[in-house]
């Protein structure tokens, strides 16, 4: 299968790599493809978002790829790691360190202040409290949050819970950042807000993001745009042409 | 709106010379719309020629003024609201409403083609809003209004898969007795 990667710093491996992954719910005849020959990988320092109607694969895509569920056929690397293969007290390691979630809601735990949300990777990872502290103030920091540190989560509006939820997917700089519509609950301007923070992790600490949404403004910030339909990706769109695109078209069968 | 009707609003602000209104004109426009001065003078002659302006020819250049004709014609303008009914023929809707007709694995897959094409400008779109560090109001609502019109058609679009894909789906599947 043709790869579509765009590597743009071979030095390091890809922070996500999904190789003819294959995902399947069920057996026989109620047997449900997810997920079908999906081969897709992301650079560290690339923003790729994710596109498709409800139920084209694209949330099971984001649970594959953070380890919360394992393929049906196929590998999935994370930062050259192959997560299938890892016990799950690796897994869960992984989970700590490597891989950063953002979800549309519940992202917060509500009887932890703020600052302790973010500090709460760290912590389960066995970082002191002194060390963790210090951490999440920058991540916070980071993300233009400085004052009130102390509060719980319900004190904070919408935009500033993500912003949270944000420091807490990045601290402990890690590779890779799952976000499922991270701007699902906000308004337009504050969901702008909250993708622009998202926008610069890339720049600014290499991270790489895989933005899951279905929101063509959100997407419009990504350097490519991967789209899905029935559990294959049909496409994909960088403003100056990603170099897999014309592949990737031949594949799925241009319109004549 | 005509470029008569940019005048008039311009000069409800305070009278102006001539060359003033042809920057003022483009400032508030956001940079979508340049006029040629001699463009301003033919239009400021026949404002003048139908008594919605004064002309104050005092000084060095000419001045000019709105009069209460010109006020009038301009309310009256602010009061119409633009609608299109019929609404104007649509290229990518009439596109993809064809395709449909050559069956539904054309139509997804006009359908992926054009919502590429419209997602890739409005990365451009968002690129070049990105590199100007402070863009005058103007011109983000002008780059606002861009990227909205292709959020609507790719919104549109992406109904349109949804709904032949909800379509092919529902379809009766053939049974091995019927022809294929």
């Amino acid at each position: 299968m043709t790869d579509i990667r765009v590597v743009r710093d071979r030095s390091r491996a890809p922070a996500l790599e999904l190789t003819d992954v294959v995902k399947r719910f069920g057996s026989g005849a109620t047997e449900v493809r997810a997920v079908t020959d999906v081969t897709l990988t992301v650079a560290p320092g690339e923003l790729v978002a994710v596109m498709g109607p409800s139920g084209c694969g694209k949330s099971t895509l984001l649970h594959l790829a953070g380890g919360l569920d394992d393929p049906s056929a196929g590998t999935v690397r994370v930062a050259g790691r192959d997560v299938p293969q890892m016990s799950a007290t690796e897994r869960a390691s992984l989970r700590r360190t490597d891989v950063g979630y953002i979800f549309q809601r519940l992202n917060l735990v509500v009887s932890l202040t703020a600052l302790e949300n973010v500090m709460l990777p760290l912590e389960l990872e066995g970082t002191g409290r002194r060390e963790a502290k210090r951490l999440a103030r920058e991540a916070l920091g980071s993300v233009g949050l400085v004052e009130q540190l102390d509060r719980f989560p319900d004190s904070f509006s919408g935009g500033q819970q993500q912003r949270i939820a944000v420091a807490r997917a990045l601290i402990g700089s890690r590779r890779l950042i799952l976000a499922d519509e991270p701007t699902g609950a906000l308004d337009t301007m504050t969901g702008d807000q909250v993708i622009e923070l998202l926008a610069e992790l890339p720049s600014r600490h290499g991270t790489a993001i895989v933005l899951v949404t279905h929101e063509p403004r959100y997407a419009s910030w990504a350097d490519r745009v991967v789209f899905m339909r029935d559990g294959r990706v049909v496409d994909e769109a960088a403003p100056d042409g990603a170099p897999g695109t014309d592949a990737v078209r031949q594949r799925v069968g241009a319109p004549t | 709106m005509t470029v008569r009707e940019g005048l008039l609003a311009l000069l409800a602000e305070e009278p102006r010379y001539g060359y003033q209104l042809k920057t003022a004109f483009e400032a508030a426009t956001g940079g979508v719309w340049r006029l040629n001065v001699g463009q301003v003078y033919t239009t400021l002659d026949r404002l003048q020629r139908d008594d919605l302006v004064a002309v104050d020819a005092s000084g060095e250049q000419k001045r000019y003024a709105l009069t209460a004709g010109g006020r009038e014609a301009l309310g009256a303008w602010w009061q119409a609201t633009p609608v299109d009914d019929p609404p104007p023929r649509d290229e990518l809707q009439l596109k993809v409403l064809l395709a449909i007709d050559r069956g539904p694995d054309h139509a997804l897959a006009v359908i992926t083609r054009q919502r590429t094409a419209l997602t890739r400008l409005l990365q451009r779109h968002r690129r070049e809003l990105r590199s100007n560090a402070e863009p005058a109001l103007s011109e983000q609502l002008v780059a606002d209004a861009l990227a909205v019109r292709a959020e609507a058609d790719l919104r549109w679009l992406d109904l349109c898969e949804s709904r032949i894909l909800r379509a092919r789906n529902d379809a009766p599947t053939p049974t091995n007795g019927g022809t294929p």
